[in-house]
């Protein structure tokens, strides 16, 4: 990767986002408030009143949802950036060609899209644990440790996702991924409830996605919990998805950019 | 003086297929070059290996001097790039448009500002600096798109077909402003499919075909040694003028016999009709014009440049 590149990289994306950050913003403000309001407290006032999830009796809901439905809402972003973005970059507007005849090369662009992603994801989560401090979901001090994870789960699911945009020429496989590969992680990977209410075979199949990794980190940083397995090894199959991910991304761009 | 780009058996494939098949040739500095031939020839891919983006299979290619397989990026710093296919940011202004490529090539914010001013003057555009380029014209559009590529001075401008695509105004726009740079001193090398736009530009070119160069020369030097002085066109009813072939190849020093018409090559037209007349054929319409390199074209790979 070629550092100045890359952050020539980052400035165009932060130019060109500043067209739209309002939105993205007030989406980035509204929907945790949506969700941590009509789940957190809303439901979670039904599901206090049962037994509560063996090893979770004593947490309110909405405490043991807001750590969680961060690292989920950090994975979305993370989605969104590694595919729509992609392939407007490649097909639409062409732009990842012109980056790559100019001085910043495919390196330049491979880094600068993931240091961009990072930043996004940054001011999702840091924004996500704001309000849920705000409602009392978490405290200030868990809400910025958080963000670290925020990074970490968002980058570990844009750099697959860009993999797998580089060599797609429409959207009809990006759709299918979201609908059978994002939105079920979202809800089956123990942000909403702990795992251990699915079958065994679902049980192993959510402990490979990235998703149940950042939230057991989440949830251990935020709360105070064991995970599931030492921090470290959460941490470190993240990075490793994040690294294959990004290196397949480099390979592949080369692949359609540099023919 | 050391050319800018020197090219000896330079070849690219791709699969089996090859697309550029052993060419050579060297663009001096200060002149304008030009790739002239059909979709297909194999100029895109000269242009983006010449551009270190694309690898070179075999064969030797230097750019500055430079190799692209190990310079690739010291290259790309000193070229400017104009796609074919624009490739700006639709959502971006013109200036913003202008001011990220700046920053693409590491060049001081101030520096681009002022440079910005240029070449919005340059380019035309100067009601339109704040728009977004969605809207703006084709035309318009790949003003803006060589003024991008113009943003860091660059020692030599690749143009990838400039005027494709743009109604005829728009391209004689265009022309003027690529021939202001070529009296800046610009070094240009341009793809292109037309004959006049290759004749209008470039000082020398060659003619490729199937990945290979055909003829190499300046536009007038080309259609000195490979046409004649003068063409008459002649069209013929439906029907008649495939009988007529084998007379009106008695008049003249060549005869080209095209779907709808007859090109007869030869130095003296006029008399060439009279001859024609004389052999009784009725031709329904007669044209005299001076050759150009579509004839040089015809002449030497048997088919049209624009099917």
């Amino acid at each position: 990767m070629q550092v100045p590149g890359a952050l020539r990289v980052v400035e165009a994306n932060a130019i060109a986002y500043r067209r739209v950050w309002k939105g993205s913003a007030f989406s980035s403000f509204v929907t945790p408030a949506l969700f941590l309001v009509a789940m957190g407290l809303g439901l979670g006032s039904l599901v206090d009143r049962g037994a509560g999830a063996p090893g979770f009796e004593d947490l309110s809901y909405v405490a043991f949802l807001a750590p969680g439905l961060l690292a989920a809402s950090a994975m979305q972003s993370g989605a969104a950036e590694g595919s729509f973005q992609v392939i407007a970059g490649m097909k639409w507007t062409r732009n990842y060609h012109s980056v790559v005849a100019s001085p910043v090369g495919t390196g330049g662009l491979v880094g600068g899209h993931f240091i961009w992603t990072g930043l996004r994801v940054l001011m999702v989560s840091v924004i996500f644990g704001a309000v849920a401090a705000a409602l009392g979901a978490i405290s200030p001090v868990a809400a910025l440790a958080l963000a670290p994870i925020g990074i970490l789960i968002g980058l570990a699911t844009v750099a697959p996702m860009t993999a797998f945009t580089a060599n797609r020429e429409n959207t009809e496989a990006l759709t299918a991924v979201f609908r059978f590969g994002i939105t079920p992680m979202y809800l089956f990977s123990g942000a909403f409830f702990p795992i251990t209410q699915l079958p065994d075979w679902l049980q192993s199949v959510a402990t490979v996605t990235p998703l149940w990794h950042a939230v057991e980190l989440a949830r251990r940083v935020a709360l105070g919990y064991d995970s599931t397995l030492p921090a470290w090894q959460h941490v470190g199959y993240l990075v490793l998805v994040f690294v294959v991910g990004a290196a397949l991304t480099y390979r592949l761009f080369s692949r359609r950019l540099n023919v | 003086m050391q050319p800018l780009v020197e090219a000896a058996d330079l070849t690219k494939r791709f699969g089996d297929f090859t697309a550029v098949d052993a060419i050579g040739f060297s663009v001096a500095s200060g002149e304008v070059f030009g790739f002239l031939g059909p979709n297909g020839a194999g100029k895109s891919s000269t242009m983006r290996m010449i551009g270190a983006v694309s690898p070179v299979t075999s064969g030797r290619l230097r750019v500055f001097g430079l190799d692209p397989a190990t310079d690739g990026r010291r290259i790309r710093s000193r070229l400017g790039v104009v796609p074919q296919d624009d490739s700006l940011d639709m959502e971006l202004s013109v200036e913003e448009n202008l001011y990220i490529y700046g920053r693409y090539y590491d060049l001081p914010r101030r520096e681009i500002r002022a440079r910005i001013e240029e070449l919005i003057d340059f380019a035309q555009l100067g009601e339109h600096r704040a728009s977004r380029v969605d809207p703006l014209s084709g035309g318009m559009k790949r003003r803006l798109t060589i003024a991008r590529g113009l943003i860091n001075r660059p020692d030599l401008l690749l143009l990838d077909e400039p005027t494709t695509g743009l109604d005829p105004q728009a391209r004689h726009v265009l022309w003027d402003r690529l021939y202001r740079l070529k009296q800046d001193g610009v070094t240009q090398i341009i793809t292109t499919h037309y004959m006049d736009e290759a004749e209008q530009l470039c000082d020398r070119l060659v003619i490729m075909d199937r990945g290979r160069i055909v003829a190499e020369g300046s536009p007038r030097g080309l259609i000195e040694t490979h046409s004649t002085r003068e063409v008459l066109e002649v069209r013929f009813p439906v029907g008649e003028l495939e009988p007529a072939g084998p007379t009106l190849q008695k008049t003249a020093d060549r005869v080209e016999l095209l779907a709808d018409r007859a090109l007869l090559y030869t130095s003296d037209a006029d008399s060439a009709l009279g001859e024609i007349h004389r052999l009784g054929l009725r031709p329904e319409s007669a044209l005299v014009r001076r050759s150009t390199l579509e004839d040089v074209f015809l002449k030497l790979t048997g088919r049209t440049l624009v099917d």
